[in-house]
């Protein structure tokens, strides 16, 4: 599905290298999850892949079911099956929720050329999706994000994941500023969004996240590299013995 | 005497190109105007209430030629239910028009209306007098001296349409000065919708007289055409418990000078004025709001946004003035700028003068680009780029287009809005 080689970036206004090759093969239908102390990456990867300006990439590939997605623009990656669920989302007034993601969704089936979605069509569906996520329809109407708590914020995240049914999606520290509740209903999100064609990157501080998202391979980052890949256990060595005994280990 | 020589000038010029209408009930407040015009001279560059809008083209003897603009889009509140009069470049179209006959309301044209006993008599000028002091505003003064035609309405109960002042442009040289007058008796309503560029250049004065729990509704939408200019004003007096609501969108045009000039003299009365103007390249749209508090619990609300591009200038000037003994005043004032580019400017100048100790008066200025951020969020949801900066734009206009207390209207404003965006994308 994703498939990175050598990927190397810098910030674009300074001469500071973030990702100094990073290496990393998501199958289709695969949970992968990144973990790493602060400052070894992780955001940048994110961010990198889903075409935020403010860094220049010097080296690499990224490609994403065999097309080099570092070419392209933001609003191509998301129509080419990309998604970024993210740490921050962005609060926007004045859009309304469902203008947004009714903008989104019939955005990237132009894109694709494929038919739009029609009014009665998208409500259904998002009322249908919004009700499993338990976003209530006021929460439908205001503007976007604009006076969420951060445990709605993430989960009309997760509410524009299923309603843009990507194929590879990127969770960047989705458990952020959430409590166990929380973090619970929106794991629960996630994982009804499993299946073969899809394919999730979590990014993450911590173990907790992965005992409700449970990954097929856990990759440890440091310094702008992948150091250790592993399975689901060593996610549990890390929230047991901390990033000091690995990386002390690999260097 | 060389310096008054110099400044009376270019107002003996424009004297000299008009002719007053003659007699009537109005000639007595035409002459006070004249007399008033002679004194104070038409604005100049070196005035300090023109210090960012050069009022040259507004006061030079004709029209500056305008292009007429040739558009397929409906035209503005067609779907309305309303009363229509039309004007072309400034003359009365009676074919055009419906008849003037609503209940619950008068309606006359300047032109025709003889009677020397006139209810307009108290209004014609008297506002616009009033709205000389602290500030000169010799444009108004001239209009009250030569207005060729306008409507005198007198609403008496609460009509069930609007009124809709259509201005068409049909000549690339017009120059067109209208001047109504509005009173609403005690308790009365109405809305008042106004639309199209109206002439090559336009001289506009609206005088409104809300009195006691009456309520005005006023919607501008200042036309299309690129080179036309205009320089309007609006003078109100508002009594106890009344309400005057105004909002203007303007899409284009070389010149655009709006002064809303509001006297809130009862207790209990609010008003509201709002803008929202797109201008690309050779445009300048300026805002100049003078609200006075002279009375004890009245709220006033003043939000206006401009979308500017390719060399566009944005001017607001908004003084609230809250005089001795306006207890209780509740005054908002924002003005806000989108540049879309590093090559257009926003000129603000907000003022608050207060006397009075137990007030809440906010204002706000602000010049900014799209939130890249924002931007960013769209575009990795598959929005586009020209078509998520066009959905924040509009975002931004909102807090101004939420102002119009009609929905149909208000989504109206909002398409064609998105659309001049859509025509405009860079």
């Amino acid at each position: 599905m994703l498939s990175i080689k050598n990927l190397q970036v810098k910030l674009d206004d300074e001469d500071k290298q973030i990702l100094k090759g990073v290496d990393l093969e998501i199958e289709a239908g695969t949970v992968h999850a990144i973990m790493g102390p602060n400052g070894s990456g992780k955001s940048t990867l994110s961010y990198v892949l889903s075409g935020k300006d403010g860094y220049e990439v010097t080296g690499g590939t990224a490609l994403l079911e065999g097309v080099d997605v570092l070419d392209m623009e933001p609003e191509e990656r998301a129509a080419a099956g990309l998604f970024l669920a993210f740490q921050y989302p962005v609060e926007i007034p004045g859009v309304g929720n469902m203008t947004f993601l009714r903008t989104a969704v019939n955005a990237q089936r132009k894109a694709r050329g494929e038919e739009e979605m029609s009014a009665a069509e998208f409500l259904k569906e998002v009322r249908a999706k919004a009700k499993e996520l338990k976003i209530d329809a006021e929460m439908l109407k205001r503007p976007v994000n604009v006076g969420f708590s951060g445990g709605e914020k993430k989960r009309n995240e997760i509410l524009q994941m299923a309603m843009l049914a990507p194929k590879m999606c990127i969770l960047d520290e989705t458990d952020s500023g959430l409590d166990v509740d929380a973090m619970k209903l929106v794991a629960d999100g996630v994982n009804a969004l499993r299946s073969q064609g899809r394919s999730f990157l979590v990014i993450t501080h911590y173990q907790r996240l992965l005992d409700h998202i449970v990954p097929d391979m856990v990759h440890i980052m440091a310094n702008g590299r992948i150091v250790k890949s592993g399975g689901p256990e060593l996610a549990l060595e890390v929230e047991n013995n901390g990033y000091a005994d690995i990386l002390a280990e690999v260097v | 005497m060389a310096q008054t020589a110099v400044k009376t000038d270019p107002t003996e010029a424009m004297i000299a190109s008009l002719s007053m209408p003659a007699g009537g009930w109005s000639a007595a407040a035409r002459a006070d105007a004249l007399a008033r015009l002679r004194a104070m001279g038409l604005p100049q560059r070196r005035d300090e209430y023109w210090k960012y809008t050069r009022p040259d083209t507004l006061v030079q003897v004709s029209a500056p030629r305008a292009a007429v603009l040739v558009s397929d889009e409906r035209p503005m509140f067609d779907d309305v239910d309303r009363l229509k009069i039309v004007f072309v470049d400034g003359v009365f179209d009676p074919a055009a028009s419906d008849d003037l006959a609503l209940e619950g309301i008068t309606i006359e044209r300047l032109a025709a209306a003889d009677s020397d006993l006139h209810w307009a008599r108290s209004l014609y000028g008297v506002l616009e007098t009033r709205g000389q002091t602290p500030v000169a505003r010799p444009l108004a003064t001239l209009n009250t001296a030569f207005a060729t035609d306008g409507v005198l309405i007198h609403v008496t109960g609460k009509p069930s349409k609007p009124v809709n002042l259509i201005y068409r442009h049909d000549s690339e040289t017009s120059d067109a000065i209208l001047h109504h007058c509005i009173k609403l008796d005690p308790g009365a309503e109405m809305t008042l919708l106004e639309s199209g560029p109206a002439a090559a250049r336009f001289n506009k004065v609206m005088e409104v007289e809300v009195a006691d729990g009456a309520s005005f509704h006023h919607i501008r939408a200042q036309g299309r055409d690129h080179e036309r200019r205009a320089g309007t004003h609006i003078f109100t007096r508002l009594g106890s418990a009344s309400a005057f609501r105004s909002f203007t969108m303007t899409v284009n045009g070389q010149l655009t000078r709006n002064d809303c000039i509001i006297e809130l003299s009862g207790d209990d009365s609010i008003a509201h004025v709002a803008g929202v103007c797109v201008g690309d390249g050779d445009f300048h749209h300026d805002d100049t709001v003078f609200i006075t508090h002279d009375a004890v619990n009245c709220q006033s609300r003043q939000v206006f946004k401009k979308v500017l591009r390719n060399g566009a200038t944005g001017v607001f000037q908004g003084k609230i003035l809250v005089k001795a003994g306006a207890q209780k005043t509740d005054g908002y004032q924002i003005s806000q700028s989108l540049l879309l580019d590093g090559d257009s400017q926003f000129l603000a100048k907000p003022e608050l003068e207060i006397y009075a100790d137990d007030v809440i008066c906010s204002h706000g200025s602000t010049s900014g680009a799209i939130d890249e951020d924002a931007l960013f969020y769209l575009r990795s949801r598959g929005v586009p780029s020209g078509e998520a900066t066009n959905l924040l734009t509009l975002a931004f206009l909102a807090e101004a287009v939420d102002e119009i207390a009609h929905a149909d209207l208000r989504e109206d404003m909002t398409a064609r809005l998105g659309a001049w965006l859509e025509r405009h994308r860079s």
